[in-house]
């Protein structure tokens, strides 16, 4: 067999057939998955895979965001709007309400994210979820590199990275118990530059923060943070306008604008392919505490 | 380090294609040198990914930036030195994007390397000039003949320290050539490399002008895999039934899957197993519209004209090439259980394709020397890392293929049915 040109198949194809093939089997072999959706680019592209991958029916699992309570306003519209138009069922786990029913303690610095574990558990638990969707890429951190694309997760939502299950071929093992679980992640061999390609390919409308825009920013340890409710300005620091855009969308007390004029896809596409700076260490505050931070994270349960 | 000129405009993303490989060697051999130049050669390292790395190396008292550090991603293995798990790393230049499984080399980990076999199109071993061949040359090879990796890439490393003598690189590669001649290996390139210096990397070295061959990286750009695939077996494991309830879309029932191999057609005559019905393709389905053809590795959803009772682990094939409808399995095992053997008489949950089903150990042929592939007959389990050759008797039949002909219909893992963690992968050598 010699044909090559008939029979090509581009990396974008090729990472979506096996994203896709991956949903599928979660589909098939679990009671209750969940798609876990927090508005930003990676969950917006799963949430366009789910689409392919179950047409011409509709998602047949629901969307799940857990809501720190520190949103960007153009997200919150976005997730609502999308979720409408596909006619998905949405779950939000709200940490704010968490905090009011004494579930969390608001944390001194006032960031929520490593609160938001225990509220994604505690609603994992309410619904009986044994299968969530994240949308984790393993470029992005050095944890996640190692991490399977379906991560078995004990009760208490907890990853083991020196018990894991070796992964071989196509064959993903999901049996779990009753109470444990599996974290899958459709996207585990997608980049940046992969997930924004795709995204011009299939002309995925975005947040309208992605592009570039003008905003009041505040710099930070060399970050360039939104002033809004959520970050205030402190003694001696002064904001000023400057043209951004989100390469992450997270937490909006933690997450950092990059200096940017790239306004349409293609104008990203070219600054993610010429850029020195993992999107993590460009925009995430909460990723900077230590070295094995994420690693932490994860084994109490994070994302 | 000396940053090589590659092109960094941006690549039409449709041009591109994607290749997996995985690397082994031996510990110090170079093998995380190596692949942090790879990644530093194609501009994949970033600024604070390597400031962390140095600020890392500087704070273990490291006298070089320890590249190793950015593929050593858990706290176990940053302080204890060692690479513990499969990672994965990822970098493109215009022509491809490459996916590396990065594995560590000792025989304890043998459950690595077989697992980031398992998908590889190639497989990248690296020696040290000064040693030659050692004994985890020949395992790493040998795994690669048995996970059925279709292209090899001998790096000869370290040549800078054997004064880049031809003399060098011709006894190892010969000696490597005749052994790998007895493990049918389709494919196989040897390359002398400095991957400190970055010699036959990215670029040909002014060091070698006695090797014509290609440098590494583009060997990883060219070598020609879309016919490595099998488009000749149809064979369409079902994953599941899409049959939308709505009241815009009637009478909707789809099979979907991914295609495992061969080309469907609309129109094809095809067999669906295990019942042996027969029908033809009405139409394939994407969420981008049907269809003419439909080829590996594709995930399409396929609709017959014949109402036909199909559901998940049934396989779609051609009526005059069809896999064994088997429950007994011949198969050689890698074992990856650390807390069990496996014994005859054992029981597991066996996962093949998109069927699961039970299945029993009946016999086990022999234990195999992974170094010296002397076969072991009197042995009575397989500890982990072991691997031997056994036969089973599943409760429903497979649909399967011989592994040297099929990787994913020949493909399965065993599933230890009280923990649920995978403790074996299995490659069929016969079925019926
Ligand atoms: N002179 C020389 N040293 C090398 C070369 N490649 C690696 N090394 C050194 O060999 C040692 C082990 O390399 P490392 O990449 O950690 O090996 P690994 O254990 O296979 O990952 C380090 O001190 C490297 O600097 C090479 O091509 N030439
Ligand atoms: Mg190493």
């Amino acid at each position: 067999m010699s044909q090559t040109k008939p029979y090509r198949v581009s990396h974008l194809d090729a990472l979506e057939a096996e994203s896709i093939f991956v949903m599928r089997e979660v589909m098939a072999e679990f009671e209750r998955p969940v798609l876990l959706f927090s508005g930003g680019k990676d969950s917006i592209v799963m949430l366009r895979l789910a689409e392919k991958a179950f047409a011409p029916a509709r998602i047949p699992f629901p969307v799940m965001h857990v809501d720190t309570g520190h949103n960007f306003a153009e997200v919150l519209e976005y997730r609502d709007t999308r979720v409408a138009t596909l006619g998905l069922n949405l779950v939000v786990a709200s940490v704010q309400e968490a905090i009011e029913t004494g579930l969390v303690r608001e944390l001194p610095d006032g960031t929520r994210n490593r609160i938001q574990t225990p509220v994604l558990l505690a609603a994992v638990e309410k619904y009986r979820f044994d299968a969530l969707f994240g949308g984790a890429r393993r470029d992005e951190e050095k944890a996640r590199a190692k991490e399977r694309m379906f991560s078995f997760r004990d009760e208490f939502g907890q990853w083991d990275p020196k018990n894991q299950r070796p992964e071989l071929w196509g064959l993903y093992n999901g049996k779990h118990h009753p109470g444990e679980s599996i974290r899958v992640f459709p996207l585990s061999n997608w980049t940046e530059l992969d997930v924004w390609h795709y995204i011009a390919k299939e002309q995925i409308p975005l947040p309208s923060i992605y592009y570039a825009h003008d905003r009041e920013v505040v710099e930070r340890g060399g970050m360039f943070y939104a002033v809004n409710e959520f970050i205030r300005l402190r003694d001696g620091e002064t904001s000023e306008v400057r043209r951004v855009r989100y390469r992450t969308v997270g937490d909006a007390s933690q997450t950092a604008a990059v200096l940017s004029e790239a306004d349409t896809v293609e104008k990203v596409i070219d600054e993610v392919a010429a850029t020195r700076i993992t999107e993590r260490g460009a925009t995430r505050g909460d990723d900077k505490v230590s070295e094995a931070a994420m690693e932490d994270r994860k084994r109490e349960g994070y994302f | 380090m000396s940053q090589a000129v590659l092109e960094t405009e941006t690549a039409p993303a449709a041009r591109m294609d994607l290749l997996r490989f995985a690397t082994a060697g031996s510990v110090d051999d170079g093998k995380s040198t190596l692949i942090g130049r790879l990644l530093y050669d194609t501009k994949t390292i970033f600024a604070d990914q390597l400031e962390a790395v140095e600020a890392a190396s500087a704070s273990r008292g490291d006298e070089y930036t320890n590249l190793a550090l950015l593929t050593d991603g858990l706290r176990a293995e940053r302080e204890q030195g060692i690479t513990i798990d499969v990672a994965y790393r990822y970098f493109a230049t215009p022509r491809r994007k490459f996916i590396i499984a990065d594995t560590p080399g000792h025989i304890q980990y043998t459950r690595n390397m077989v697992t980031g076999a398992s998908t590889a199109d190639l497989a990248l071993i690296l020696v040290d000039a000064r040693k030659g061949l050692v004994e985890q040359s020949r395992r790493h090879a040998f795994l690669t003949s048995l996970l059925r990796v279709p292209h090899l890439v001998l790096c000869i490393n370290k040549m800078d320290l054997v004064d880049w003598d031809k003399a060098v690189y011709d006894k190892i590669a010969d000696e490597f050539t005749s052994f790998a001649a007895k493990l049918e290996i389709g494919d196989l390139t040897i390359i002398p490399v400095s991957a400190l210096n970055g010699d036959n990397i990215a670029s040909r070295s002014e060091n070698s002008p006695w090797y014509d061959g290609p440098s590494l990286l583009h060997h990883l750009e060219h070598v020609h895999i879309a016919s490595d695939r099998n488009l000749v077996d149809v064979r369409f494991p079902v994953q599941y039934v899409i049959r939308p309830q709505s009241t815009t879309v009637t009478d909707y029932r789809g099979y979907a899957g991914q295609v495992a191999s061969g080309v469907l057609k609309p129109g094809d005559e095809v067999m669906v197993l295990p019942s042996g019905m027969t029908s033809t393709i009405a139409g394939i389905d994407t969420a981008d519209g049907p269809v003419d053809e439909a080829f590996p590795p594709m995930s399409v959803t396929v609709r017959l004209n014949d109402e036909i009772d199909i559901s998940r682990g049934d396989l779609i094939c051609r009526p005059h090439n069809a896999p064994a409808v088997a429950q007994d399995i011949e198969a050689m095992i890698c074992w990856m259980d650390e807390t069990a053997p496996l014994r005859v008489g054992g029981k597991y949950a066996i996962k093949h394709t998109t069927r699961t089903a039970r299945t029993v150990v009946r016999g086990l042929q022999y234990r195999l020397d992974v170094n010296t592939l002397h076969r072991d007959e009197q042995a009575g389990e397989l500890q982990l890392n072991e691997i031997g050759r056994v036969r089973l008797r599943t409760t429903v039949p497979l649909l399967a293929d011989e592994y040297r002909r099929n990787r994913t219909t020949g493909g399965f893992i065993l599933i230890d049915e009280s923990t649920n963690r995978t403790v074996g992968a299995g490659m069929i050598i016969e079925a019926q």
